[in-house]
């Protein structure tokens, strides 16, 4: 199988590099440095050190029992990224990144953040290793996320307001990547998901693939078999791909769920794979929302870190190559899965999560119950509940 | 790939004045005026932005212009279509059009450089298309006799031998750091760095981003081959856009960026 990204940061057809020329030498300073630093044995030591008195890794995996039970076709099991530090996944890349920028000798961090929840990881982590952090939100989300943009503050980070564009995470995103080209000599940008120019696609990546390397030590160890398939939610991709990528090679089949908002006949989704084109956005090459003269579509979720427009070039290479298959949940969906798993196992998922506990819950139903299906809990739920009562009242 | 005899893009070498504007702002009609109008005071070429939603390198001028001209629905076709006119109305400086590369994709990359062609354009610039991106697409564009524009920012460093000796045209300099937009002091660095770039460049070199007053003008003219002037322009426009929207008062707009352009080149 040959290995991506390759030199040019693709994967396939996808990925690379698109970006102004300022950004180049940074872009290729940071490859050689993640290159060198990842491979150093302290570094990955400090990781793992970090991972696990800090963020409390390995996460569990929890047999969703009742459910299973009560769907009575595959067993479900619950990779618990909700149980990280900050509640989900984006803690493993935000502490990642923040030590191979201390080790780049960078004092300053930049992050982009939709919902909140990487500029919660983001802040977190520059507190944690004395770096200083500045957020890029967009005045949307601010309105829309009013605490997490107060928790930002208070873990001792700057909010900068966003009032380009949609003011929504594209446009935070663009506004980082400037302030960064204005910056970039002693600023580290932080990026949030498997999403940017090469080499953040794979730096992410590499950061993200604890989950499903622990996944696949843990369920070995405790139920002697690899799952038969995997589900886990999908916007820029991160903690789909840190699932999927140690099972790439396996005889697993791989499911991602992207967010099909309103439905997928509205114009309000995000299912940028199910109904996106390829096009460049963030400096990659991948599939966008876009309108016929490439003009970036704005997307709808009701699950804002779903709320992204593109997806990371190397998801948009695994569903050409057929490997992972893609598939879409809306808004009411998910709001069903959060309702089932908050009743029946005593979890409250995160929105985006829910997404694929949906698919996979109707997937149990069509298989034995001698097959089992993980699905990466990838948050706590604890963020939406001001959306969710506000969604379920107004029915 | 390198072309074997070739016409320069610009006719001269020196004190180059290239502005740039965003087209569609405030409407077609008026940015065929505006080009026309700098044709006229002494442009040597003329940048045609085309809006694009998500302007990576661009300051908060240029993004608003572009965002009043996407909400009347401009596209790359219309821009094309304005080149056509202005060529056809003996507008005979080379047009540059500038694009971001999400834009000139869902266009197709055959067919622009085709169609660019058939309107009358001379150059692609594409500021998120690196040299490492852009092979494919340069060769369709010098196919048709096309130049690309390249780009060298003062991050550059050992790139700058490698993107001069392709550079075709004209050299873009960015100047500093950063987006573009009106800048009022530049780092003594830049002049150097404009030296460096001189030493190995076969096209004359222009220095862009945040050039906006006739001593900043003046000052580079003595270090670099030309300035490239945008937001400092699209600001004008910007200012005057009630003059300019309305048919009766459109003359006076004109003549108020004009005036502007002139204090900028005059001597």
């Amino acid at each position: 199988m040959t290995v991506y990204p390759d030199q040019k940061g693709r994967y396939g057809a996808f990925g690379g590099r698109f970006v102004p020329e300022t950004l180049m030498v940074a872009l290729e300073e940071l490859t050689q440095a993640y290159e060198t630093i990842s491979n150093e044995e302290d570094f990955q030591q400090q990781l793992q050190k970090e991972l696990t008195d800090y963020s409390g890794r390995p996460t569990p995996i929890t047999y969703a029992e009742r459910i299973s039970k009560r769907i009575g076709g595959a067993n479900i099991y619950l990779k618990r990224e909700d149980l990280n530090h900050t509640g989900a996944h984006k803690m493993n890349n935000a502490i990642g990144q923040a030590l191979l920028a201390k080790r780049m000798g960078k004092t300053k961090i930049i992050a982009e953040t939709g919902a909140g929840q990487h500029g919660v990881a983001a802040a977190t982590a520059a507190a944690r290793f004395g770096l200083s952090c500045k957020v890029f939100m967009g005045e949307e989300d601010m309105k829309r996320q009013a605490l997490n943009v107060f928790r930002i503050e208070l873990l001792g980070a700057e909010v900068i307001p966003v009032k380009s564009g949609s003011k929504t995470l594209k446009d935070a995103t663009n506004e980082a990547i400037r302030y960064w080209v204005a910056n970039v000599e002693d600023t580290f940008y932080l990026i949030g998901s498997v999403v940017g120019p090469h080499p953040y696609p794979k730096i992410v990546r590499d950061f993200q693939t604890v989950i499903g390397k622990e996944s696949k030590q843990q369920f070995q160890a405790q139920y002697g078999k690899l799952p038969d398939e995997v589900f886990a939610c999908v916007g820029g991709g991160s903690n789909a791909i840190g699932m999927f990528h140690p099972f790439l090679e396996d005889d697993v089949k791989l499911v991602g769920v992207e967010a099909a908002g309103k439905g997928l006949h509205t114009e309000e989704h995000a299912a940028t794979l199910t109904k996106g084109t390829k096009g460049v956005l963030h400096g990659s090459l991948m599939y966008l929302l876009q309108d016929e003269n490439g003009q970036i579509v704005e997307p709808h979720s009701i699950s804002a870190g779903l709320d992204y427009p593109g997806i990371g070039p190397e998801h948009a290479h695994l569903f050409e190559t057929g490997r992972v298959q893609y598939e879409a949940a809306s808004d009411a969906d998910a709001l069903e899965a959060v309702q089932t798993l908050a009743q029946e196992e005593g979890i409250l998922p995160a929105l985006e999560s829910a997404h694929a506990l949906k698919k996979a819950f109707d997937r149990a139903e069509q298989l034995p119950s001698s097959a089992s299906i993980l699905v990466c809990l990838s948050g706590r739920g604890d963020k939406d509940v001001h959306t969710i009562q506000s969604y379920l009242g107004g029915e | 790939m390198k072309q074997a005899v070739k016409q320069p893009l610009l006719n001269k070498s020196s004190e180059l004045f290239i502005p740039y504007v965003v087209v569609g702002d405030p409407s077609l009609e008026v940015t065929e005026r505006v080009i026309e109008m700098l044709a006229e005071s002494g442009a040597d070429a003329v940048e045609l932005g085309v809006p694009y939603s998500d302007p990576l390198a661009d300051g908060p001028v240029i993004q608003r212009a572009a965002s009043r001209a996407l909400d009347q629905g401009v596209s790359l076709k219309d821009v094309l279509q304005v080149a056509a006119n202005v060529k056809k109305r003996g507008v005979d400086i080379p047009l540059v059009l500038f694009s971001y590369y999400n834009p000139v994709l869902q266009f197709g990359e055959e067919a622009i450089v085709q169609e660019a062609k058939r309107a009358g354009i001379d150059a692609f610039l594409i500021p998120d298309l690196p040299l490492e991106e852009s092979e494919e697409f340069t060769s369709l564009a010098q196919a048709q006799g096309l130049s690309m524009i390249s780009l060298v920012a003062p991050t550059s460093h050992d790139r700058i031998e490698y993107i001069t000796k392709r550079a075709e045209g004209f050299v873009y300099l960015v100047s500093s750091l950063g987006v573009t937009g009106e800048r009022s002091n530049y780092n003594e660095e830049v002049y150097q760095f404009i030296e460096r770039v001189k030493q190995t460049s076969t096209v004359p070199v222009a220095v862009g981003f945040g050039i906006s007053s006739r001593e900043q003008v003046d000052q580079f003219w003595q270090h670099a081959d030309g300035v490239i002037i945008g937001s400092a322009i699209v600001r004008t426009i910007e200012e005057n856009r009630q003059l300019l929207s309305n048919e009766n008062t459109m003359e006076s707009g004109l003549k108020n960026i004009k005036a502007f352009v002139e204090s900028l080149i005059s001597s």
